[in-house]
């Protein structure tokens, strides 16, 4: 990506870390707390702990792979 | 990006859309901290993008054509999301709720092959002629009278549309979230032209990008956590047959024999011609707001990649789409926890106020709406009509969002909203950045001032993003406000699409099509599409025309009139061509089949080849068709 400096994957890498973790934390809490917001089915999966975790893990590989001093190697 | 919504939605279901605001009173779901947290993340980094990208975005190459030099990934996924809009999402998720399967149709044979034809066919010719639009292509074969007709027919085309799927979002924010609509119009319009205007085509890309991976985040988990519900793909089945009492929503070919036979009431002769071939084609190859995306990539091998690369994703989409559709079935259940079951917007229109032991504003009418649904049982439409606490009345339309809520509880729901978001997003911005190119490329250009700097069109083509959203935001308000206008407008793309088609397939193989057939093939072709279109409407009896059948349904129409008028104006290109004289060969080459010298491409491991993945595409696209036979 000649040009646009910072490849776009890192910025998505980014948004996916952040998006992962706030999701991850609130299914920890949410987990641990016991509270659960009643209108929502399955809670007993505990959708935001391994949701959160994917798209984290998912945002960490390509923040890793693209970060900027590394682009275009 | 009502390029291709359900003809439910294209023939103007959601023309009542104050019919929906006015009766959901309360909102379908409630954002918390977190969701809002998300969703001002996301808008942070759009906005963030552009103003990162404004600095790399000097000369016009740039602005309009992001220089030339995105990848065969970016290009793709970029040509796959300026589709990929919210109200598409929700559109055929109510379908498949309506019809099954057969919603599948508009994702997999009324995508992939045509986009295979553009990567590995067409795509030489528009990029080896280095034009910046598809109307550009029409000046250099047909010239400028019909590079102007279609120029002026697109940017009309591109800022209603923009116009009219902007208020409609908004209508669905208010729906499902509360949120007030001149508010989500000014911020998410605000949001676009920030990041569009500073940093030109390749911002709009690059948020198409980041856009299609949130909403592959934010939708993916509906289907996940449904089919796990449903108890897998043989649950589902099961559950459908016993509800529905028939196996046809699990088949997409098997009953198109007759228009009788299934519940779309389509034939397969105009799925095959109509959808796979006129519309199809027609906006995957020649609708400049996709094209413009893969004219960016860096070379001629990632031009016709990108294509290949995106038909890959969009033969999944119906994962996010299609399947939510059908699990909300049977998984969606009132407050009460009885089944629900979703009805269409004269329903919901006909019915206000009629849930929660509220009384129904006209009985009589609702009484009448309902009965017309031969899906809808009749102690299901006694119990609206006594008002029955408990229970909620909701549009087809409405089962996507209706299926977050189910799911997603704080922060998964603010990444679904994002998701819809972000899709109505891409949309806008693609619309947006194509109107500008063309309005100043095409219209601008060679009618106001021709003699301009290189930084002067920039200027005018950031200008023209102000003035288009503007204009935009006025058109939206000003059709929501005259009924009946906003069928015109949101037929207006199966209307200029299959023209187009026919006059751009003839000018690039056949060279004898001369300049004068080009542009009469093509206003001809517009008006006879027209004229079909307003004797459908003046008198719906006149579909059986039109389809030929006296059982086809409005999903009918749109493929069988793009079929007709794209043979219309295929037809007037090859009377007027036999008529009037050729252009020499020498003048065609780069643009025509036949006389122009394709550039060699450096040989490449079969595994970066474009004809290695586009026969892995074609495996797949028949492996899943048996499949769903």
């Amino acid at each position: 990506m000649h040009g646009s400096g910072i490849p776009i994957w890192f910025f998505i890498g980014v948004v996916l870390v952040i998006y992962g973790l706030m999701i991850f934390g609130y299914g920890v809490y949410e987990w641990q707390s016991g509270i659960y917001p009643p209108a929502v089915e399955l809670t007993d999966l505990h959708t935001p702990v391994w949701w959160g975790a994917v798209l984290a893990l998912l945002g960490a590989l390509y923040v890793v792979k693209f970060r900027p001093g590394r682009a275009g190697k | 990006m009502f390029g291709l919504i359900p003809a439910h939605l294209a023939a103007g279901s959601f023309s009542p859309l104050p019919a929906l605001l006015a009766f959901s009173a309360a909102p379908m779901a409630h954002l918390s901290l977190l969701d809002m947290i998300v969703i001002a993340i996301y808008f942070g980094m759009v906005i963030w993008i552009g103003f990162y990208l404004r600095g790399r975005t000097n000369t016009s190459e740039e602005f309009f054509m992001a220089g030339r030099e995105m990848s065969a990934w970016i290009a793709g996924l970029s040509f796959v999301s300026a589709n990929l809009g919210s109200l598409e999402l929700m559109g055929w998720a109510g379908s498949a709720y309506q019809y099954g399967i057969l919603a599948t149709h508009w994702y997999w044979i009324g995508a992939i092959p045509a986009m295979l034809f553009l990567g590995l066919v067409m795509m030489p010719f528009y990029y080896v002629s280095k034009t910046h639009s598809v109307p550009g292509y029409l000046n250099l074969r047909y010239g400028e009278h019909a590079r102007v007709l279609a120029a002026f027919s697109f940017a009309l085309e591109m800022i209603l549309m923009s116009g009219v799927n902007m208020f409609a979002m908004a209508v669905v924010m208010k729906v499902v979230l509360g949120w007030d609509i001149t508010f989500s119009i000014l911020v998410s319009a605000f949001a676009v032209t920030l990041y569009v205007a500073l940093g030109g085509l390749r911002s709009a890309i690059f948020n198409e990008v980041l856009q299609f991976v949130l909403i592959w985040g934010g939708a993916l988990l509906v289907p996940i956590l449904g089919m796990i519900q449903a108890g897998g793909v043989s649950g589902l089945k099961t559950k459908i047959i016993a509800n529905m009492h028939s196996d046809s929503y699990f088949h997409l070919w098997r009953d198109t024999g007759s228009f009788a036979a299934n519940p779309m009431g389509v034939h397969w002769t105009g799925i095959v011609f109509g959808l796979g071939f006129a519309i199809s084609f027609g906006y995957w190859t020649t609708d400049f707001l996709v094209v413009q995306r893969v004219l960016a990539a860096r070379n001629l091998r990632a031009a016709r990649m990108a294509p290949i690369i995106g038909s890959f994703f969009k033969m999944a989409v119906p994962f996010i789409v299609i399947l939510p559709g059908l699990l909300g079935l049977v998984l969606l259940q009132n407050p009460d926890r009885s089944p629900q079951q979703l009805v269409g917007e004269d329903v919901v229109k006909a019915c206000a106020a009629g849930t929660s032991g509220e009384t129904i504003a006209d009985s009589a009418a609702c009484s009448t709406a309902m009965s017309t649904k031969s899906t809808l049982p009749a102690a299901y439409q006694a119990r609206v009509l006594a008002g029955a606490p408990g229970m909620e009345l909701h549009s087809y339309n409405e089962v996507l969002p209706l299926m977050m809520a189910r799911y997603l509880g704080p922060g998964l729901l603010g990444l679904g909203i994002t998701a819809l978001i972000a899709g109505f997003m891409s949309g806008m911005a693609g619309n947006i950045s194509a109107f500008s190119t063309v309005w100043t490329y095409d219209l601008y250009k060679p009618l106001i001032n021709k003699k301009g700097s290189d930084s002067h069109y920039v200027m005018v083509g950031r200008l023209s993003i102000v003035f288009g959203v503007i204009v935009s935001i006025g058109a939206g308000y000003i059709v929501q406000h005259a009924h009946g206008i906003m069928d015109y407008v949101q037929a207006l793309f199966s209307i200029f699409i299959a023209p187009l088609l026919a006059t751009i397939l003839l000018g690039m193989f056949w060279r004898r099509a001369t300049r004068p057939a080009g542009f009469l093939g093509l206003l001809f072709g517009i008006v006879f599409s027209v004229s079909m279109f307003v004797w459908v409407h003046l008198n719906p009896a006149n579909l059986r025309y039109v389809a030929l059948s006296p059982y086809a349904k409005p999903m009918a129409e749109n493929v069988f009139r793009a079929l007709w008028a794209c043979l219309f104006t295929a037809l007037v290109i090859f009377v007027v061509s036999m008529f009037t004289k050729p252009r020499p060969d020498v003048e065609l080459e780069g643009l025509v089949y036949g006389v122009t010298p394709l550039p060699k491409e450096e040989p490449v491991p079969f595994y970066k080849n474009e004809w290695t993945w586009a026969i892995l595409v074609v495996v797949i696209f028949v492996v899943i068709n048996t499949l769903f036979w």
